[in-house]
């Protein structure tokens, strides 16, 4: 069933909510929020875009696989963790610019180690979905 | 000493698997990577036993937040042994699944999944802090999931439901205990609550915890009343993986059983009971469970649950023999189980089913390869001077001296029947002539050299370090007794992670 | 406050046990659900609720004077529930490929025996 109720409100929510969820990643490091929420709510855009349009129309829209965002995001994570030994720090050590950054505020290693954590959970969430819901619709059609 | 390179085997893996995820569906290279990444994991894991061996135990602080406030990663000798001894195994699983696995499989990402499952191994046995223990725990049963239903056969699956609702049962069980001791101490690292826990003045409420972190072990490590799940998952994934499961996942169990009774709750009279009950029991289990077996598979499932009561007995007795006997056994099992799995999957390849009745003949048709198996088979079964029979000495040393016939008998049931198992499968698959009315399907013959080699060389690497263990048992009693007294005197961990102690 | 909450956590404990002793598949993985939030209300219990207290203090003090609120409870929990979020996701995928392959919700169905295509 389409509702062109959800079907409009989608094309609005889609946007503003992918703003909120970057929204919540960039504050995560001093207040609530964080790579896995900010990643929850942009996967969770996503899933009102299929709910509202089908799922083959959101993946139209993706025109990846969710899949490859898991090994972006991870590569992300671990280059940030990893980073701080080679200044001799122990691993997962917050390095920070000297200067705050317009905007943006403070950037340090942990808004990357946030970035990847954001891309996985949404690369997961999806790819869990896309699969439930793919298959389901498999079993209609038999 | 802090040093902040011990996650280097952690790390390793987990880099090796992000390189495979992005070369996915690329099975070449994934292999590639693979087997390069175990290579290097296992020089990392020697450097690791290297320097722990002559600095003594190093730590490392996580983001550089002091102990006991953040998260503290310990390598102490038994910890780094146990990662070099992962790496071995891990490098000969991926020698052998870069053959031994369909290529389907391999599609549907075996390669990353099992470097994050060493990489779970390799965190678990390093952490200091006993919140990432249960981290780490998560990483190896989830990968452990994926791995298991990869393939999707039905009595893959139906395995697999059974493996995951122990498994998370166990997982819940384990942090309800870590709930309950972070209420009555308010510290998470094990070094710290160490300390703590003496000055709880409810110690009864302690006991109960230890209760819970039983329970949650205790199905890790399939001990007696809670080992169902593995003999009726462990023979349904392929070889490689069951090879993986078999010689690691349950040693974990064992491994944090070590830690936790050593370093928290040391053992009253009322655990060590109980522990001694279930270790004699699991071994009772286990072995009539072997004997009626004739899946080779299934048979080696019970022989993990029987040997894994020799561990647990070794624990409860509580003694500096009695541990080294543990440790010991634990180094020599790792091996032998990952190899044993191996072979059966192999005996898969030339003959084309693993049920003891329809094969026969493989000595006839493969002397040599037949000579490896036997070599390997004579350790389990603890043939002197083979690995297997060090560690018994020194178990039933400490059960005499502490009187605990019970376990004497047990041990000596265990053994006779491994020996009965061993010497039925050996006359039954080797010696026997192949039954007339079965089709032989050998897949193993028509392989090029070079993927034979890959086959045959992950069985002939386990089997010499087992050798080795057997044959240089002095260098090992050496390490091992070391180890006990670190396990024993918890004051050298102590210090390592929280200084000096006033 | 805590009244409530050790009731709460004794009702999910229960149902929990009592889901996981059915022999449906479903009920099982709802019996290990309600078991895990049992157990995330037990630490966040255990962690001592403290009421209208900030989880940190001033920065010029040098030392704990105030009650504060304990913020590694809440930090516990969310790793616990990302966690089970992932655990969850998956047994769902395996539960329902398994009553697709098996055509059945009974635990005690799935025997099937050893088949020799590995």
């Amino acid at each position: 069933m389409r509702s062109p109720i959800l079907q409009s409100a989608t094309k609005y929510l889609l946007p503003i909510l992918l703003l909120f969820s970057f929204f919540l990643l960039l504050r995560g490091h001093y207040y609530p929020g964080g790579g896995f929420v900010g990643g929850l709510v942009a996967s969770i855009a996503f899933v009102l875009h299929s709910f509202s349009n089908g799922t083959e129309a959101t993946m139209r829209l993706l025109k990846r696989k969710p899949l490859s965002l898991i090994p972006v995001g991870l590569g992300i994570s671990v280059m940030s963790v990893t980073l701080p030994l080679l200044f001799g720090l122990p691993p997962m050590t917050g390095l920070w610019f000297e200067q705050p950054i317009p905007v943006i505020g403070m950037i340090g290693s942990s808004l990357f180690f946030d970035l990847g954590v954001y891309l996985v959970v949404i690369g997961v969430v999806l790819t869990i979905l896309f699969t439930i819901s793919l298959d389901n619709n498999l079993d209609e059609k038999k | 000493m802090i040093d902040n390179h011990i996650l280097a085997p952690v790390f390793i893996h987990l880099f090796s698997a992000v390189i495979q995820l992005i070369a996915w569906r690329k099975t070449i290279t994934q292999r590639i990577v693979s087997i390069a990444g175990s290579s290097l994991g296992v020089l990392l894991a020697i450097r690791l036993l290297s320097r722990v061996h002559t600095d003594g135990i190093l730590t490392l602080n996580a983001a550089n937040w002091e102990a006991p406030f953040g998260i503290v990663f310990v390598a102490d000798l038994l910890s780094a042994t146990l990662v070099l001894l992962t790496s071995i195994a891990g490098l000969a699983v991926s020698f052998f699944s870069s053959t031994g696995l369909n290529r389907q499989r391999m599609l549907y990402g075996y390669f990353p999944i099992f470097h994050f499952l060493l990489m779970g191994l390799n965190g678990a046995f390093l952490t200091g802090d006993i919140f990432n223990l249960y981290v780490w725990f998560e990483v190896i049963i989830i990968s452990s999931f994926v791995l298991m239903t990869l393939g999707g056969r039905k009595t893959q699956l139906e395995g697999a439901v059974k493996y995951m609702a122990m498994n998370i049962l166990a997982s819940t069980f384990f942090l309800t205990g870590i709930g309950i001791l972070y209420g009555i101490t308010g510290s998470l690292n094990m070094a710290d609550l160490s300390l703590k826990i003496q000055q709880v003045q409810n110690q009864s409420l302690v006991g109960i915890t230890a209760c819970f972190f039983i329970l949650g072990f205790g199905i890790k490590s399939a001990v007696f009343p809670l080992y169902y799940w593995l003999p009726s998952s462990y023979h349904t994934p392929p070889s490689a993986v069951a090879a993986t499961f078999g010689g690691l996942l349950t040693k974990v169990g064992i491994y944090a059983m070590i830690r936790v009774f050593s370093l928290i709750f040391i053992p009253d009279e009322f655990t060590r009971n109980l522990l001694m009950t279930i270790a004699v029991l699991t071994i009772v289990i286990g072995s009539f469970g072997a004997v009626i077996k004739t899946n080779i598979r299934r048979l080696f499932s019970y022989l993990i649950v029987c040997h894994i009561g020799f561990m647990v007995g070794g624990i409860a007795m509580f003694t500096k023999v009695a541990l080294m006997g543990t440790v010991f056994y634990l180094f020599h099992d790792i091996m032998v189980k990952t190899n044993m799995f191996l072979i059966a999957g192999l005996i898969r390849q030339l003959r084309g089913t693993m049920d003891m009745t329809k094969l026969g003949g493989l000595y006839a048709h493969y002397p040599k390869i037949s000579l490896l198996f036997a070599l390997v088979l004579f350790s389990l079964v603890g043939i002197p001077p083979l690995s297997g029979f060090w560690p018994k000495i020194y178990l039933f040393k400490a059960a005499f001296t502490l009187q605990q016939f019970a376990f004497v008998g047990a041990l000596i049931l265990g053994s006779l029947v491994t020996l009965y198992v061993i010497a039925k499968l050996w006359a039954e698959v080797f010696w026997k002539d192949s039954p007339s009315d079965v089709i032989v399907e050998d897949k193993f013959e028509p392989l090029p050299l070079f993927r034979k080699i890959l086959l045959v060389l992950p069985i002939c690497i386990l089997c010499s370090v087992t050798l080795f263990i057997g044959l240089n048992a002095e260098t090992i009693v050496q390490l091992v007794d070391k180890i006990s007294d670190q396990l024993l005197d918890s004051t050298m961990y102590i210090e390592a992670v929280l200084g000096k102690q006033n | 406050m805590e009244l409530i909450l050790i009731i709460l956590l004794g009702l999910l404990y229960a149902a929990g046990v009592y889901l996981i002793l059915r022999r449906s598949m479903v009920k099982l993985l709802l019996g290990i659900m309600l078991l895990g939030s049992g157990t995330n209300i037990l630490i966040f219990l255990l962690g001592g609720i403290v009421k209208g207290k900030p989880p940190v203090i001033d920065e010029d003090a040098k030392l704990f004077q105030d009650i504060f609120a304990d913020p590694i409870p809440q930090s516990l929990i969310l790793t616990a529930i990302v966690i089970s979020f992932a655990l969850t996701a998956f047994a769902i995928v395996l539960l329902k490929r398994v009553y697709a392959l098996v055509n059945s919700d009974d635990l005690d169905d799935l025997n099937t025996p050893e088949e020799e295509d590995i």
